[in-house]
């Protein structure tokens, strides 16, 4: 598999001019003006931090920018899914037009084009969707798309997607249960495909097992804390199939399943 | 032609006192800084471990090599054999600080001069300020960074840096454990003067040693370096720190970190790092490397009134990996 070009990132980080912060149900789309940022590969990322009040909060937090995949590039307009969990995306969901925004990347490795002829799906979780909206645009045909969420509000964030197939946790919205019992069906049907995967990691190891058992090629984008985004702390090690570690931010992070021997638990920088 | 001769470096300096120069780090007319007999395009460098240039070329292209940020660049920590270092988690995020934990992973010491001082050996950077200012290029040497258990092992370690000629001079990190006395190497001056004074007589390159903040006295073993043939001194390493397992009911709590204990870094340890950086820079005569929390030109500025010759930059790399480059630019501006 080939295909999508990862971008370079400009050499500093970059000022970006906020455009809207709209709610999502549970989540929040965040959109800025990044007129001089290259075109993404889908699945690659940017490290960002409000250029204003990052940090002086009751505990000092956040200090070191976040990741996030960009979920869609428009009109060169960059588009974020978030949800607030934390001190710093409480801050960006603060946001509002006209603020400014630091933002470094793209980084990191993006997602392969299929090859040709092979079906795509595309499985999500939770705010794990984000990359899925940008490889649907580029996919430009008709993929099959499955997410899964937890409860009504959250399963809102399947109208960034085209056609998607939902599952929640609560069966308030499509099937009740998880993603992968979808996965598993279309799977089961037709096993010629490649799966582009991307959110909690048991969600992404469910995936990699059955996608290991039926020897079908799955590509899981992951996520760990990270200090940097480009390769210079070492902190976003994940244990590697053949030993060591690799790094997800410059290895990933999309990472071909076959190299890991599981989906390591989420290593935040922060519990 | 040996190492000492190579290009980047005016001959025969190495072993020369700040004291028998006009100045530690004086300002050359053109603009250019001298630093242990290397010339350097100003005075901002990296800290060890803070900048991966391998890496940062994949991500950010050529724009990487023709702005460098850092006037000398500093390798992270080679060890003799490959460590694969510690197992995740490896970050926390303190208030306005770092925490790490990584375990100085790297390819070991032969793997190293293989692959990566060939990719090393030729960056160069422009001069900020002077005549020469926006319109010439100087090399950038580079410092490879050792860690060693036992005078033995950092004798090979620098006799390997001697027979480099890409290699301008060496840091010896001695933040690591005696296996007998289970103490930092660099925390004991009867120690740390043994174990320069050992690699001093191996290399004419410049030696640096990279000091260790948790120690009880600090000048005393910055004084114990210099006694042992350091060409100048380094701090402050990442201050010793930790952070718990969240509380669950009726659960013990462990620490977060893979390592057990970690690492600060960053704004949190700056003022910590100014006093450091003063204390040493009264108490010897060779050049100072201060280093902590430096994120603008004024933390910078704080450790150059202090007494340090240059600063290094570490964490703020990570916020913005051409941190350096602006904290350079507004220095050189302020005619430092
Ligand atoms: C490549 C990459 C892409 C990402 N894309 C998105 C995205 O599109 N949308 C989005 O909302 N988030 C994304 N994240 C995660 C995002 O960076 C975290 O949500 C963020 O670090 C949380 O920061 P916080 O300060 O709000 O909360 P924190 O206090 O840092 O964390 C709050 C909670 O999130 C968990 N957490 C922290 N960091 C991470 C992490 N890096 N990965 C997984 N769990 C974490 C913690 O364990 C905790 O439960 C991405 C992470 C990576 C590495
Ligand atoms: C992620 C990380 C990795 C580091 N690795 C090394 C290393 O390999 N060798 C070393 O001597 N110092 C290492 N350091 C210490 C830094 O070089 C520097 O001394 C310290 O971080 C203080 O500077 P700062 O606050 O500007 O980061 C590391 C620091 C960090 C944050
Ligand atoms: S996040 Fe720093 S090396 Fe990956």
């Amino acid at each position: 598999m080939s295909g999508f070009a990862r971008a370079t990132a400009p050499f500093a980080r970059r000022l970006l001019r906020v455009t809207g912060v709209d709610p999502l149900g549970a989540y929040e789309l965040l959109r800025a003006a990044d007129p001089h940022g290259p075109e993404p590969s889908p699945g690659q990322f940017l490290m960002l931090a409000t250029a204003e009040r990052w940090g002086g909060g009751v505990d000092g937090r956040p200090y070191l920018p976040r990741a996030f995949s960009i979920a869609r590039r428009r009109a060169g307009e960059s588009h974020f899914l978030l949800e607030d969990v934390g001190p710093g995306t409480h801050r960006l969901a603060e946001l509002r037009a006209g603020d400014a925004l630091w933002a470094l990347g793209p980084l990191g490795r993006g997602f392969s084009a299929p090859a040709a002829g092979k079906r795509a799906i595309l499985i999500g979780g939770g705010a794990g969707i984000a990359p899925l909206a940008i490889l649907q645009d580029t996919l430009g045909r008709e993929a099959t798309v499955l997410v899964g969420f937890r409860d009504a509000a959250h399963a809102r964030g399947a109208e960034l997607l085209r056609g998607a197939r939902v599952a929640t946790d609560d069966g308030a919205i499509g099937h009740r249960g998880p993603c992968t019992d979808l996965l598993a069906a279309e799977l089961g049907r037709d096993p010629d495909a490649v799966v582009y995967a991307c959110g909690p990691p048991a969600m992404l190891e469910a995936v990699r097992a059955m996608c290991a058992s039926l020897s079908v090629d799955a590509q899981l984008a992951l996520e760990t804390g990270m200090a940097c985004g480009f390769g210079a702390c070492f902190g976003c090690a994940v244990p590697r199939l053949d030993g060591g570690y690799l790094r997800a931010c410059v290895d990933g992070p999309v990472i071909d399943a076959a190299a890991l021997e599981r989906v390591p638990e989420a290593v935040g920088a922060h519990p | 032609m040996s190492a000492a001769d190579g290009a980047t470096r005016a001959p025969g300096s190495g072993r020369a006192r700040a004291d028998e120069r006009a100045a530690p780090g004086a300002r050359e007319g053109a603009g250019t800084v001298e630093f242990c007999g290397l010339r350097l395009a100003h005075r901002v460098i990296n800290g060890s471990g803070t900048f991966d240039v391998v890496a940062a070329r994949a991500v950010f292209g050529a724009a990487l090599d023709e702005r460098f940020p850092f006037a000398a660049y500093v390798s992270k920590t080679i060890t003799l054999e490959p460590r694969a270092g510690n197992p995740p988690p490896r970050l926390w995020e303190a208030a306005q600080g770092l925490i790490n934990s990584i375990g100085l992973p790297n390819k070991g010491l032969e793997a190293y001069m293989d692959e990566d001082v060939p990719a090393l050996a030729s960056l160069t950077t422009e001069v900020p300020a002077g005549p020469a200012a926006g319109t010439s290029r100087v090399a950038v040497p580079l410092v490879t960074n050792v860690m060693g258990s036992t005078a033995e092992e950092l004798v090979e370690l620098v006799d390997a840096c001697h027979e480099r000629a890409e290699i301008s001079a060496v840091e010896l990190n001695v933040s690591c454990p005696n296996v007998k006395t289970g103490l930092d190497i660099g925390a004991d001056p009867v120690l740390l003067e043994h174990v320069v004074r050992a690699t001093r007589e191996r290399t004419s390159k410049p030696l640096v040693v990279k000091l260790t903040p948790n120690a009880a006295d600090v000048p005393a073993c910055a004084r114990a370096a210099q006694a042992g043939g350091a060409d100048a001194v380094s701090l402050i390493n990442t201050l010793r720190a930790m952070a718990l397992t969240p509380p669950a009911r009726g659960e013990r709590r462990h620490p977060w970190l893979g390592g057990g204990t970690g690492g600060l870094s960053g704004p949190a340890l700056r003022t910590v790092a100014l006093a450091q950086v003063a204390a040493v820079a009264e108490s010897v005569s060779v050049p100072v490397i201060g280093m902590g929390g430096v994120e603008n030109t004024a933390h910078a500025r704080d450790l150059i009134d202090a007494g340090a010759a240059l600063v290094a930059v570490g964490t703020e790399n990570f916020r913005d990996p051409a941190a350096a480059a602006r904290i350079a630019r507004d220095l050189a501006e302020t005619g430092l």
